[in-house]
């Protein structure tokens, strides 16, 4: 037993797991770092991330066979043979939709770290008193002050570029140098700005180093993130947080090991550890810690709580306010407007920019009000057509080859990305039904977009419409595409912050409210949505709850 | 392809601004859900390995084909990519069995409209002849695609040209010589000069 035994326990390996485990190394306390999957060797097993065009067979495409292999995974662009090993194989791990719910995931060492959108924008008191000022679901337990000094400190760990706006809804951290707009984002951030009381454009603000920084080289621009960066330009799991922990010498790292539950004692009032089944040699262990974070990933996070069942507690560890697995959140999106741009044409860029421009949401906020609550952010860029355009005038031959081989118009799109209401009725369970590939439950969806954001879809079109027209571009056109939940890769709430007890799964420092030396850091945290990329906001509430952790465990409070 | 750029794609589809090229057929494709599709002869496996569809001969021709679509001028043309072969490795493994089976008796149908329309086979064709063929074949294909339904395969010729774009301009060969590849940029710049003449990038 005594070789089982660890200060602290991390429950997955992914962008607030990482966290953890390297602030919990680095203020002393031996961890053991728990992912479900196979590990991912920085650099080393990126196997296509120096590869060109032409030494993918399909060129970088889908066929048959991985579109039968991964149903989910093929309802969104996710499905590519240049990255297919970092998600997780649906066969093995199915789950069930009471509702359609798309959910991405990646079971390996550095989990969605590796493949995620690198969008990091901190949230205001405009969202931490929303809930409050809605009077909806409940308030926020912390504000903005509690958590800026924690943002600051992911921001320079993981290096954020990013330009200080100066905007409220927006706040400005410590950023990297930004990177540069082109030409035409420049000029139409200039007339949006003229023409538009309150709405910006400004550069994303993106977790890719921008100068060299902890042993990591500076982006490349080769817009190849996705594939794992041998250069360890943008923040994950391998790139920032393992290396932190393991040169602490306090970290132990234990791939294939699936936590099937959190151990409860009665006595303590506490968790005492977890169970852990192999998932090469189905065998099963115990591991002890005084504390545990729980960062499986939003929904999973709520599956280990749910699968911790006890005489006590029925419906999970964490369950007795009712709300475990409730709330279920997401970033509703695939709306916005595209245009042409004219003139330009002596212009062209250089490098591809892994990044690309931000609209902070402007919509109810500053006196503007509409038929909806809360608001959405626009992502987007401009860039010169490539071959793939149609030149209607020439079908076949050397004009048409000579032609495509050389840039077309400038383009530009933006796309919304809204905030999804905290709904009680949006929720997951576990299906007992449905067995995973370790005889394990499965978890099962309900949850759906309502009337709030259907209201909101329709300004997320007509204002990028406007937007872009009053900015000089042409041929303007909407869209409003299906939107599923989990589509936005941005699944939160199924644990949800709050002040008391009988309505919320967490306290104030992440604290499940029933067993308090549990933390839960991921989005399953989150008491709203907001509609900014919430990964920062993991990553800085994951480093706030482990210093209180560590400061409980000195106090002996837990 | 990261979120941006496939939901700037989508926005292009959508919008309704660009037909053909790259990922419509090949990568946007929607997923088969019927059991029956898994019946096509294209899905024949061998040792978990697909038979091919197309043969050494039906990739020669399809060389000229996409030769003829994107010649040689002062760049290399499509048979220096090998889009035959390309072609090939994509009908097999990226394509319905309907998208294979309207493919495969395309091949055919050229043919039958070359000797309709020249008296002579597609090979023995002048460039010429073979242009205004496939500017004909080209014309039909975009008419056919407009009215068409979802189920329906989609016209050979549009998966030719498409296989052949794409196939040409993410090779070694297009990719370099008709275009710019730079695998390691190193810095970005939003304001370049550009001069009317100079080659596109071939990733973005």
């Amino acid at each position: 037993m005594a070789q089982n035994t660890y200060d602290a326990i991390v429950i997955g390996s992914g962008i607030s797991g990482g966290m953890a485990a390297k602030e919990l190394t680095e203020k002393g306390l031996k961890t053991l770092m728990l992912e479900r999957g196979r590990n991912i060797e920085h650099i080393k097993d990126y196997v296509n991330a120096n590869k060109a065009p032409w030494e993918l067979p399909h060129r970088g495409g889908k066929t048959q066979q991985m579109i039968k292999d991964y149903p989910v995974l093929g309802r969104d662009y996710t499905l590519n043979e240049s990255n297919l090993e970092y998600w997780v194989n649906e066969k093995e791990s199915p789950y069930t939709e009471v509702k359609p719910f798309d959910w991405f995931r990646g079971y390996h060492v550095g989990g969605r770290s590796l493949m995620w959108g690198r969008q990091s924008y901190r949230w205001s008191d405009y969202d931490f008193e929303a809930n409050a000022k809605d009077g909806i679901a409940v308030d926020w337990p912390i504000r903005y002050k509690d958590l800026a000094p924690w943002y600051s400190h992911a921001e320079k760990f993981a290096g954020i570029s990013g330009n200080r706006d100066g905007l409220p809804q927006l706040p400005d951290g410590d950023f990297m140098p930004p990177m540069e707009m082109n030409v035409v984002e420049k000029d139409v951030a200039a007339r949006i700005k003229a023409k538009f009381k309150n709405r910006h454009m400004v550069i994303g603000r993106t977790a890719n180093i921008t100068k060299p920084h902890h042993n990591r080289v500076n982006c490349q621009y080769r817009n190849k993130c996705w594939l794992g960066c041998p250069f360890g330009a943008y923040f994950s799991t391998q790139s920032a947080t393992l290396p932190a922990a393991v040169a602490t010498g306090n970290l132990t790292l234990r791939p294939f090991s699936i936590v099937t539950k959190i151990l409860y004692d009665k006595d303590t009032k506490k968790a005492k550890g977890v169970e852990v089944l192999d998932a090469e040699t189905n065998k099963t262990y115990e591991y002890y810690a005084k504390v545990i974070f729980l960062n499986a990933s939003a929904l999973n996070s709520a599956w280990v709580l749910m699968n911790s069942a006890t005489d006590i507690w029925p419906e999970g560890l964490g369950s007795s306010s009712g709300e475990l697995g409730h709330n279920v959140m997401d970033h509703h999106f695939r709306a916005g407007a595209h245009g042409t741009m004219p003139g330009y044409e002596d212009k062209y860029v250089f490098g591809r920019r892994a990044n690309g421009i931000y609209v902070p949401r402007f919509r109810n906020l500053f006196g503007d009000k509409r038929d909806y609550i809360r608001g959405f952010g626009y992502q987007g860029s401009a860039s010169r057509e490539g071959w793939s355009r149609d030149i209607a005038e020439m079908n076949i031959g050397g004009d048409l080859k000579d032609a495509l081989s050389e840039p077309g118009a400038w383009t530009m799109g933006i796309t919304g990305f809204g905030e999804i209401l905290p709904y009680h009725d949006n929720r997951i369970f576990l299906d007992k039904d449905k067995k995973d590939k370790w005889g394990l439950p499965v978890l099962s969806m309900d949850a759906t977009i309502r009337e709030n954001e259907r209201k909101m879809r329709v300004d997320m079109m007509q204002d990028a419409k406007e937007m872009l027209e009053a900015a000089g571009l042409q041929n303007v056109n909407t869209y409003n595409n299906d939107y599923a939940m989990g589509g936005g890769i941005h699944e939160m709430g199924t644990a949800r912050m709050g002040r008391d007890p009988k309505t919320s799964v967490l306290n104030q420092h992440n604290q499940v409210w029933d067993a308090p030396n549990v933390y839960v850091t991921d989005g399953a945290c989150m008491t709203s949505a907001a509609c900014q990329n919430p990964s920062l906001t993991y990553l800085a509430l994951t480093a706030r709850a482990v210093d209180h952790a560590v400061g409980e465990m000195k106090k002996q409070n837990i | 392809m990261n979120r941006r750029d496939a939901v700037a794609r989508v926005a292009l589809i959508m919008g309704g601004t660009l037909i053909g090229g790259d990922y419509l057929l090949t990568g946007c494709g929607p997923a088969s859900t019927d059991k029956t599709a898994d019946k096509g002869k294209g899905q024949a496996q061998t040792n978990g390995k697909l038979a091919d569809v197309l043969d050494a001969k039906q990739v020669a021709y399809l060389n000229e084909v996409g030769e003829t679509i994107l010649p040689t001028t002062a760049t290399p043309g499509a048979k220096a990519a090998n889009v035959g072969g390309f072609m090939a490795v994509m009908v097999r493994d990226c394509y319905t069995p309907t998208d294979q089976e309207a493919f495969v008796k395309g091949l055919d149908q050229l043919e039958e409209v070359s000797k309709k329309q020249n008296s002579k086979g597609f090979l023995e064709s002048t460039p010429e002849q073979r242009t205004a063929l496939l500017r004909a074949l080209d014309a039909e294909q975009k008419q056919y695609s407009k009215t068409k339904s979802i189920e329906a395969p989609n016209h050979y010729f549009r998966m030719m040209k498409e296989l052949t774009l794409l196939g040409y301009f993410s090779s070694e060969v297009g990719a370099t010589k008709a275009l710019r590849y730079l695998p390691v940029p190193g810095k970005y710049d939003g304001n370049v000069p550009y001069k009317k003449g100079d080659r596109a990038w071939a990733t973005t």
